[in-house]
């Protein structure tokens, strides 16, 4: 076996054989279901502050995790041992904390039919991360970070990821599933610290934008390039006036608005959420099951999508890790709730009969409910057509800081940057713009939707306990509200 | 110990692949047990035994580090080749601070053998003991034990290993209104699992979410407000990351400013990662318990080797790793009022414990939290933060509890809740709590109750 910075795509049927040895040791052990998933993870990230390489790691590893339903308990072990008695060990145990799961249960837990796939799916790229040199990347942040720094950043920060992960699943409903999915990103950040405040710009967003794509994506950035804009931006929000305090009228560009998607539309349609299972820790959501289809959600302008198939999106699979075959479907259809991310056994409880959103953050997590691509259908106008459109208004973008309550309803969101407009015009920029409100009050008063879409990655989406980080995308384009709360002050 | 002697020989291996290069070996195993329940049921149950080799080189001013889990002949050497392979086109590193040098670390407790030994039927026990204790409401939460056993070795010829458990469960009981669901919340993160008492925290989450009933929409303002240690443990890990840490306060992004009256003299925090486990952090410095604030005057900084090296000074042992966070405190505390001393009483009524209820004596008309709820940093200048309440608030009048509210939003700068003259009272006792679970050691916070003059709350349930 090879370990995960070393990966063998020729070497799979021995990694199906790990996975088939928990399973089956799953269920000698009494399970009526089990799945186990092998995995080989590389990752390799790079930061850069001030012109300088302050961080550069090369992480691999490799194992093996199980699930086995026993009774009415589910049970989840891992081991970074891709060997046939570790494996069986794994599923052993697995089994075992499942028996114990059953101490505190209640009912039967089924799940929704899955045909047995047996199938591989691998995205396209067109440069390897990993094949670029290490020399090249630094200099790309240190020269991007240095030109930051030059043009007046007083932090000037700047990273890229890069990650390859190959995955055998076997259930023991017969799927026999191996994916290989690379992903890349990154971004640059300038801050400007003046007295008693500090102010920032990044490009194209603090987290930087990310997608299962190869460097091809980070080349394009060009992130040199956009370094001396984002330091001046910075260093001019420290004396540009607040954001004004009061209801107006607000246009968010669409960095902005992948973070709305994400944070009011996106965890609000997890089924774990709302069947009660994160009430503890993520929450819960205000949508109630009795509505799906009834409920509405925001204008007609309003379209979301669940779709795992866009390419490049960061959210993007050929099967989620229960082995359901990547499809799309709708979330909201011209403003009307009608559509969960779900897995085998929520929709079961749920009484639905589509899975396909269960993912997990490597070999020794969970697999659970998780976004895969949440996106916005684009509209039929255009920023510009937005601002001129637009008497008296913000214009807000590139998301700052965000908070939200545990049912997804009552949201405030910072950006980084604002500009009034008047009369149809972008005036004066502002600093600090922050504006809240209530989801779906928020969405009702979407009057405008850009033709003009991207499919941000957000690589950082934390749920779960043990926490486990999600790679997400969301399709966004600008879009415009009415009567919004802005300008919320300490 | 198997890590100690996979640490040397990993050490040993880069050592031939890269003579006269600084090295780090790390070898990290954990065994995680985390048990979760919601709708009164045990939904997911996960554990994991998982051993982490961790290599850092530098040489020629160059730096990379490389992790792997394949722990045989083969792994272990790919790991090697591939790190010193990189460190050869890697960029330059101009800030390299050098490796630790040979130092004993600190006494830490005893590992507890049965926390460690702890098995699923155990810790299935504990959720059982919470639901049962919930009195028939639903309940939802974790109970999670772990025991790691950590080694690490440099060419510098610093050699340290150790073990250490540790155990957390946090819970909710909901009450259902005509409107929705009141929460009500208890968590603990004791030294032993044998100390985590599943049935008194069911029974004191119930008690907050049955006092929910009928709760009123008070207009968003400022108001005096009692946080419970539960609300306190967030103003305890925001400033941790943002205030104290060494790399912020470097960059000027941090309010802190060592030897300025910046609290109130009634606050004194400190840090102390000793109590907590290993005595070293993963750069090999001994971990040093620290006093961050010393009767209102700000006294200390939290500093890995990077930070210390900048700011001409010595590590503080609170190295955390890879990432771009810097060095910050995980087990931090505000001293309580009392002297040490056994867990304050149980009180009839929605307030957590005695020593709560003392404080809600002295406030004439204010808001006692339970919770505080996906806070996020504004302005790390200013540390101001915006959130919202959770799991329990209610109306103080005239000393007493009156009637519970609905979930506020705040937008409050954590430096002017605690500076001089804004911190009316400290709770008499300090409650161990669980911090987050996004590592396998979690982070845990030492908090008794604050009573503040003021908390900016800018938005209510509706908007």
């Amino acid at each position: 076996m090879q370990n995960g910075s070393d990966l063998l795509w020729s070497d799979i049927m021995s990694e199906f054989d790990v996975a088939s040895a928990a399973v089956q040791a799953a269920l000698d052990a009494g399970a009526t279901y089990a799945d186990a998933r092998v995995m080989q993870r590389r990752y390799e990230s790079m930061v850069a502050r001030n012109g300088e390489i302050e961080d550069l790691g090369q992480n691999g590893d490799a194992g093996v995790g199980v699930r086995a339903l026993v009774g009415s308990g589910w049970g989840f072990f891992a081991l970074p041992d891709l060997t046939d008695a570790a494996a069986r060990t794994a599923g052993v145990t697995a089994a075992e904390i499942a028996t114990a799961s059953a101490q505190v249960s209640r009912g039967d837990i089924r799940l929704v039919e899955s045909d047995p796939v047996t199938g591989s799916w691998a995205n396209d790229i067109e440069v390897d991360p990993f094949e670029v040199s290490l020399a090249d990347k630094g200099d790309l942040l240190a020269e991007a970070t240095a030109t930051m720094r030059e043009h007046g950043a007083d932090v000037a920060e700047g990273h890229y990821q890069i990650w390859e992960t190959a995955k055998w699943f076997v259930s023991s409903d017969g799927h026999r599933i191996n994916q290989r999915v690379r992903e890349a990103g990154a971004g640059i950040m300038a801050t400007a610290i003046g007295d008693g405040e500090t102010q920032r710009r990044s490009y194209p967003a603090a987290r930087g934008q990310y997608g299962t794509r190869g460097w091809e994506l980070v080349r394009d950035l060009d992130l040199v390039g956009n370094a001396a804009r984002v330091a001046d931006e910075a260093r001019a929000l420290l004396s540009a006036p607040p954001c004004p305090s009061g209801e107006t009228t607000l246009i968010l560009g669409a960095e902005q608005m992948a973070l709305q998607i994400h944070e009011s539309v996106g965890h609000a349609i997890e089924l774990d959420r709302i069947l009660g299972w994160e009430a503890a820790y993520a929450g819960t959501s205000w949508l109630d099951l009795d509505q799906l289809g009834s409920l509405r959600y925001g204008s007609e302008l309003m379209n979301i999508t669940i779709d795992p198939t866009i390419p490049g999106a960061l959210g993007s699979f050929g099967f989620d890790d229960e082995g359901t075959p990547a499809a799309g479907h709708d979330a909201v259809r011209e403003g009307m709730w009608v559509g969960v991310l779900a897995g085998r056994d929520s929709a079961s409880v749920a009484g639905l009969d589509y899975a396909g959103s269960v993912r997990c953050d490597g070999w020794a997590r969970l697999p659970m409910v998780r976004m895969t691509n949440v996106g916005l259908e684009p509209g039929p106008h255009t920023l510009e057509e937005m601002i001129v459109a637009t008497d008296d208004g913000i214009f807000m973008d590139t998301n700052r800081s965000w908070s939200i309550d545990d049912r997804r309803l009552n949201f405030q969101f910072g950006c980084e940057v604002g500009y009034e407009i008047k009369n149809g015009q972008l005036g004066r920029l502002l600093r600090n713009p922050t504006y809240t409100g209530i989801g779906p009050t928020f969405w009702r008063s979407m009057d405008m939707l850009s033709s003009e879409t991207e499919p941000w990655g957000t690589p950082n989406c934390g749920k779960g306990q043990p926490g486990q980080i999600g790679h997400t995308g969301h399709p966004a384009a600008p879009a415009r509200f009415r009567n919004v709360r802005v300008g919320v002050r300490a | 110990m198997r890590e100690r002697d996979l640490a040397t020989r990993v050490l040993e291996m880069a050592q031939r692949a890269s003579p006269g290069a600084e090295i780090e070996a790390t070898v990290d195993r954990h065994r995680l047990a985390l048990t979760r329940f919601a709708n009164s049921v045990i939904h997911q149950n996960v554990g994991e035994d998982t051993t982490v080799v961790r290599l850092r080189v530098h040489a020629d001013g160059r730096t990379t580090a490389g992790s792997s889990t394949a722990l045989d002949d083969t792994g272990l050497a790919a790991l090697v080749k591939r790190t010193v392979e990189a460190v050869r086109i890697a960029p330059r590193d101009p800030g390299w601070p050098g490796l630790a040098p040979p130092a004993d670390t600190g006494a830490t407790p005893p590992v507890d053998a049965a926390t460690a030994a702890a098995s699923p039927a155990d810790r299935a026990a504990v959720v059982r003991a919470f639901v049962d204790g919930a009195e028939g409401l639903e309940t939802a939460g974790y109970c999670r034990t772990n025991h790691s056993s950590v080694a690490f070795a440099n060419s510098a010829g610093q050699s340290v290993a150790g073990e250490s458990t540790e155990c957390g469960m946090a819970g909710i009981a909901r009450q259902p209104l005509p409107d929705g669901i009141a929460d009500g919340v208890a968590r603990h993160a004791p030294r032993r699992l044998a100390d985590l008492d599943g049935a008194a925290l069911g029974a004191r989450a119930a008690v907050k979410a049955s006092a929910s009933a009928d709760p009123l929409e008070l207009p968003p303002d400022r108001y005096e407000v009692v946080l419970e240690s539960t609300a306190v443990a967030d103003l305890l890990e925001s400033l941790a990351a943002f205030g104290f840490n060494a790399k912020a306060v470097n960059d000027r992004r941090s309010f802190v400013r060592v030897g300025e009256a910046q609290f109130d003299p009634l606050i004194t925090m400190v840090d102390d990662p000793l109590a907590a486990g290993l005595g070293f952090d993963t750069e090999g410095s001994p971990r040093q318990s620290l006093v961050l604030v010393d009767a209102g005057t700000t006294a200390g900084l939290t500093h890995d080797r990077r930070t210390a090296a900048e700011a001409g000074t010595e590590s503080t042992g609170h190295g955390v790793g890879a990432g771009p966070w810097g060095p910050y405190a995980r087990a931090a505390g505000f001293l309580s009022a009392g002297p040490p001393g056994p867990p304050a009483s149980e009180v009839d009524g929605p307030a957590a414990d005695a020593s709560v209820a003392e404080l809600l004596a002295g406030v004439e008309r204010g808001v006692l939290v339970t919770d505080l709820w996906y806070t996020r940093v504004l302005d790390p200048r200013q540390l101001t933060v915006t959130g919202l309440t959770r799991n329990g608030v209610w109306l103080i009048e005239h000393g007493e509890i009156t009637r519970p509210l609905r979930n506020f939003r705040f937008t409050q700068s954590y430096a002017q809740a605690l500076m001089p003259g804004a911190v009316r009272g400290v709770g008499g006792t300090a409650t161990q709590l669980p911090g987050d679970t996004y590592t396998a050691s979690s982070p845990h916070w030492t908090a008794p109750a604050l009573h503040l003059a003021s908390w900016n709350f800018t938005g209510g349930a509706s908007g």
